[in-house]
């Protein structure tokens, strides 16, 4: 399922607001999770899962194409850990 | 920042009320899950991409008594994020 389908199968459950609110709704809802981590915030959703920062060290890597040594910097990878129920959803 | 902090973003920017706000959220939330648990990858562009796994059976151990114990073959849900929100992430 694509965002757009998403927003697709939200605007058929959610009858009383114009496609346009419920896309402005579900773009919302992801915009405001980047941007809580961005600054540094950490997410939790009981019941679907949590997001938060993890770091990642400086490392020496290499282009695979060339072989030529590329310096990586430090950098903050978004990490997404499920919750408790939706552990169980996927395994019902 | 927790369910109630996005239902409040949504109700700043999209002019509904909280707790209208609060049960789209809900909806958003149970469609993606109910996507996931029939095993299909949900695609957000520009956050990323929720995906189930298969993990085979193997063998684990408990870490305190050290004692050999078999672990079930299941699904799991991963996130990878996209680039966008990995660049969002590390603009300083």
């Amino acid at each position: 399922m694509t965002k757009a389908q998403l927003i697709e199968a939200m605007s058929q459950k959610v009858t009383h607001l114009t496609k346009r609110q419920t896309e402005m709704i579900v773009n919302t809802i992801f915009n405001s999770i980047r941007q809580s981590l961005a600054n540094g915030g950490k997410i939790e959703i009981r019941g679907f899962g949590s997001f938060k920062l993890r770091s990642r060290r400086m490392r020496e890597g290499r282009n695979p194409k060339t072989g030529s040594q590329v310096h990586v910097p430090a950098k903050r990878v978004p990490f997404f850990k499920a919750g408790k129920e939706l552990k169980e959803i996927v395994n019902g | 920042m927790r369910k109630a902090d996005i239902a409040n973003e949504v109700y700043e920017r999209v002019g509904i009320s909280k707790k209208e706000a609060a049960e789209i959220i809900e909806t958003v939330l149970n469609t993606i899950k109910s996507v996931l648990q029939k095993g299909e990858t949900v695609k957000i562009a520009g956050f990323g991409n929720f995906v189930v796994r298969s993990k085979r059976a193997r063998k684990g151990r408990n870490p305190k008594t050290g004692q050999e114990i078999g672990i079930t073959p299941r699904r799991v849900v991963t996130f990878r994020p996209s680039q966008v929100f990995k660049k969002f992430v590390n603009q300083s």
